[in-house]
């Protein structure tokens, strides 16, 4: 995937007020135990060489879950257009991880960024003719305008943060 | 239902305008104007409007066969699909999962009361589901913030999209603070969202049931599609293990591919925004683990029987401890979709840009301009095709066919020609009046039924006009004298304190012959132009200057021959701006024709005479066939009366007759426009000093073909500096608001127009009924911009 995508999608996610960090996947596990607050929770990372830090529990408990400050997935593609990472809805429970804990953090390869809504699509039927039929194109930080103003995390994260690895 | 009569329908308004107004107002043309950037700032858009119709046209096509498709694809993804007749059965199938499903698994969270969560679904409100679970003994908790505040007030949505957007933030923590009575008293939305959040979060974790609309439904995967921005709808859809997805059938298109449009212009119709920040695609019964809060300590992936063994997640039939039931709603829509009118409204996906794009809406919300559950432009469809007519006759009359929703609308539905078809049938059913009498010698029609008299005076005005005119200046007189204001007030509902129309007793087209016709025209037309407005040139003169201008190639415009169009209002009562139509149009050396001609059927249109008007279609066309086949332009100075040629003749006229009018008619200042690029001078014309500032209010129809632009560059070329008006409308839209359950409704809309164009030397607006309201409102003369170019200006 060219640079450009990733700073296409760069650009997306800063008028979101969402952060990206460009990582090799050596350095990704610091990263993240940087970003994460704790008590988090997360989806185990189905990248080579990527690894959970040892404070993000995995398999968390509903009782983990509902307490947790940060929850980190991987997601399957991102669409560098709009910032859009896509949430698979996976039995390891990387749906309600991404929504339940007041942050959000996305890994995401960066061959998987891709550059438009149509190559999204055309990345969605991929995954459907293979069976991963439930997907959650998530942008930006929930948010709702109903109580008056414009105001973040409501029933989803008010707090989002994207991983890139580089070198995948 | 009991239709309310003027003074009680005025009353109503004039309440929503003073209670709701100001909020609608604030949210609803803020969406409006963000749509206007995100629909600029999008390349394609058109390509995405044009996809996304015929997207719909399509699977509203093929509608029963993907009710088939989608039930083989549901259940073999281990789901149920229910289609539902009606709201009772909708309702009652609903009733029986949540029983059944909290008979299998006991009931969750501390109490004994089974407990459903509901993420906002206007289909739901549609068929009154949250009623008819509670009396089940079930207890109905809306997630969704806006739709929370409805269910806390006790209150009813007035927006497709904001369902709570008529109530303000003080007001809602006013409501907030004397129900919850938290230690710290609310105030900011920040509180308010919070405090939403915890309590809201609560009751979706123990729910037993989770509820949700579905704004697309893909029939070959059984893929729900949900679209919101707060996330409510994921948590309702994957939190509890049943899930129930209720969704109209008119949300189902064939495959993946065909959601791609539809995701990609949805919020940007809605909201403005690029897309939404969630885009939920579930083929439940999904791999996602469900989540038991009460059992705190068990692992959400299941405790090693379940979901959790299969982390890959693609096996295609979920965890098995899920439940999925979609229900797929008709409820009248298998009807609306044999009816040849309404099916369009099925095409609708629910953005409510409609509603936005709307002046009436912008000022009185969806309270007034709704039914009993749709609100905005698109309601009447919905409201005729799902609860029958009388609930969409209630509003039906706000909608002034403005058609600037047309342009807003994702689906390119011809919404105001859903009003109109509405009208006329509303028309037809209704009870004779005793009035009649009093109209029946002014406007013979075709009109059959208890026709409303008010509504079959505008619609024959042209009638009304002819022997207005004919007796003015006495008609002017006694129309102004009190009695016969009050008169007209209770006969035909003309407010009184609207200044009526003045006919003029020559009309234009008495003038045109007076001065000698086409014969005249022409000699004019081909003076030179150094003669042009000054002493009458000789005809030997005019012939020489005519021939030499075909000698040297400057005669392109004298091959021209124009039928200047005499509408009902230029003919009678603007007469001045016809004037200047023809000097215009003769100093830019193009000779003219004003023939008596029938009326376009605009004025039938506006009240629903869809009969009359297309006789008058007919009419119009017949009389103009052998100008139109002798190669003359028809050119039109009232822009209501160019956009019954180019956008409702299509619905009377066939197809070849409309091509050939709508090839062969202009707007007179795009018409201008034209000469003046094909070489015609304009300092022949009234020019400013290169900078001369004018605001100019276009026309709603107008805007909606395209046509502000050219009167903006006509009017830069003459050396003005145009600066065009933003508000949507002027609020007077023909008829409506002489009206008297409508005239503060008109006012209030005219004032958004007013109050941007008041600071302004000089305003020009090219609608009769715009000039009329903006004069009304800024005390001094609105001429038409023609009579600004015209030679000699619009004060000569």
């Amino acid at each position: 995937m060219t640079v450009d995508t990733v700073g296409r999608f760069e650009r997306a996610l800063e008028g979101l007020d969402v952060g990206l960090e460009r990582v090799p996947a050596a350095e990704a596990t610091d990263r993240i135990e940087t970003i994460v607050q704790e008590p988090a929770v997360g989806a185990p990372l189905p990248f080579e060489g990527v690894a959970l830090p040892g404070s993000v529990t995995t398999a968390p408990t509903n009782r983990e879950l509902e307490a947790a400050e940060t929850g980190v997935t991987p997601v399957g593609f991102a669409i560098a257009e709009y910032g859009t990472v896509a949430v698979e809805s996976t039995a390891d429970g990387a749906e309600p991880i991404s929504l339940y804990p007041e942050r959000h953090v996305a890994v995401v390869a960066e061959s998987d960024v891709v550059p438009d809504i149509s190559a999204g699509f055309d990345r969605l039927a991929d995954g459907f003719a293979d069976g991963r039929d439930s997907v959650v194109f998530a942008t930006g930080r929930s948010a709702t305008a109903d109580m008056g103003d414009l105001v973040h995390g409501v029933h989803g994260p008010g707090d989002v943060h994207v991983i890139v690895l580089e070198d995948r | 239902m009991a239709q309310r009569t003027r003074s009680q329908q005025a009353d109503r308004i004039r309440n929503l305008l003073e209670t709701e107004g100001e909020a609608i107002h604030s949210h609803a043309s803020a969406s409006n104007a963000r749509r206007y950037e995100t629909y600029g700032a999008t390349d394609d858009l058109e390509a995405l409007r044009t996809d996304a119709r015929s997207i719909k046209e399509d699977a509203i096509g093929r509608l029963p066969d993907l009710i088939d498709t989608v039930r083989e694809a549901v259940e073999a993804n281990g789901g149920t699909v229910y289609v539902a007749d009606d709201a009772a059965d909708a309702n009652a199938y609903v009733s029986e999962v949540v029983r059944t499903g909290t008979e299998e698994n006991g009931i969750a969270g501390d109490g004994e009361t089974p407990s459903v969560v509901k993420s906002k679904s206007m289909t739901t409100e549609e068929i009154d589901l949250n009623d008819a679970l509670e009396t089940e003994g079930i207890d109905v908790t809306e997630t969704d913030l806006g739709e929370w505040v409805l269910q806390v007030a006790d209150d009813t949505p007035s927006h497709i999209v904001g369902p709570a957007m008529h109530i303000s933030r003080p007001e809602i923590a006013e409501l907030f603070n004397e129900r919850f009575e938290p230690d710290e008293p609310f105030e900011t939305a920040e509180e308010l969202t919070r405090f939403a959040r915890d309590h809201l979060g609560e009751h979706i974790r123990e729910a037993d049931v989770g509820i949700t609309g579905a704004n697309f439904v893909v029939a070959d995967s059984g893929t729900i599609t949900l679209i919101t921005n707060e996330g409510n709808a994921r948590k309702c859809a994957v939190t509890p293990d049943t899930h129930v997805a209720i969704a109209g059938v008119e949300k189902l298109i064939p495959t993946l591919s065909d959601l791609e449009p539809f995701v990609d212009i949805i919020a940007k119709s809605a909201t403005g925004q690029p897309i939404s920040q969630y885009v939920t695609m579930l083929s439940p019964p999904t791999d996602s683990p469900t989540l038991d809060f009460d059992r705190p300590d068990d692992p959400i992936t299941g405790d090693g029987d379940g979901a959790a063994d299969v982390p890959s997640g693609a096996d295609g039939t979920g965890d098995p401890d899920r439940d999925f039931h979609l229900v797929l709603l008709d409820n009248g829509r298998m009807d609306m979709r044999e009816d040849d009118q309404l099916r369009e409204t099925l095409y609708c996906i629910r953005c409510g840009a409609c509603s936005n794009s709307c002046a009436n809406f912008q000022s009185v919300g969806g309270h007034g301009f709704g039914g009993e559950t749709y609100s905005g432009g698109i309601a009447t469809g919905w409201e005729a095709g799902v609860h029958g007519q009388e609930s969409a006759a209630e509003f039906n009359d706000l909608c002034t066919g403005c058609s600037r929703c047309v342009d807003a609308c994702p689906v390119k539905i011809d919404i105001p020609w859903i009003n109109t078809v509405v009208r006329d049938r509303v028309n037809r059913s209704g009870e004779s009046e005793s009035y009649d009498f009093l109209v029946d010698g002014l406007t013979p029609d075709l009109e059959e039924g208890g026709l409303d008299p008010g509504k079959r005076f505008f619609g024959n005005i042209g009638t009304v006009a002819k022997v207005a005119s004919a007796t003015a200046p006495v008609s002017n007189w006694l129309a102004d004298a009190g009695p016969v204001r009050a008169a007209l007030e209770h006969t035909l509902g003309i407010d009184r304190r609207r200044d009526l129309p003045s006919f003029q007793r020559e009309s234009l087209v008495d003038w045109f012959e007076g001065r000698g016709g086409e014969a005249t025209s022409k000699k004019r037309a081909a003076e030179p132009r150094a003669q042009r407005g000054g002493v009458e040139a000789s005809s030997k003169r005019v012939e020489r200057a005519g021939s030499r201008a075909d000698a040297d190639g400057d005669g392109a415009a004298l091959d021209r021959e124009i039928v200047l169009y005499p509408d009902v209002y230029t003919n009678y009562v603007d007469v001045d701006r016809g004037k200047a139509a023809v000097r215009t149009l003769e100093a830019l050396g193009v000779p003219v024709r004003v023939p008596d001609l029938p009326e376009s059927g605009r004025a039938a249109l506006s009240q629903g005479m869809i009969a009359t008007a297309d006789r008058q279609a007919s009419e119009l066309y017949a009389a103009l066939a052998e100008d139109l086949d002798a190669g003359r332009d028809v050119v039109v100075i009232e822009p209501s009366d160019l956009a019954a040629v180019h956008r409702e003749y299509e619905r009377l006229l066939p197809e070849g007759s409309v091509e050939r009018l709508r090839a062969n008619s202009y707007e007179i200042c795009e018409y201008v426009y034209g000469l003046l690029e094909n070489g015609a001078d304009p300092e022949t014309l009234s020019t400013g000093d290169g900078a001369e500032p004018v605001a100019y209010h276009s026309h709603c129809q107008q805007r909606t073909l395209d046509l502000e632009a050219p009167t903006v560059a006509v009017l830069e070329r003459c050396g003005y500096a145009p600066e065009t008006s933003s508000a949507e409308c002027c609020g007077m839209a023909g008829s409506f608001g002489y009206k008297r359950e409508y005239y503060e409704l008109s006012m209030d809309v005219g004032e958004r127009l007013a109050s941007e164009v008041e600071g302004a030397e000089t305003v020009v607006a090219s609608g009769t009924s715009c000039g009329d309201q903006l004069e009304t409102l800024l005390e001094r003369e609105v001429p038409h911009p023609i009579e600004l170019l015209a030679p000699g200006g619009y004060r000569a």
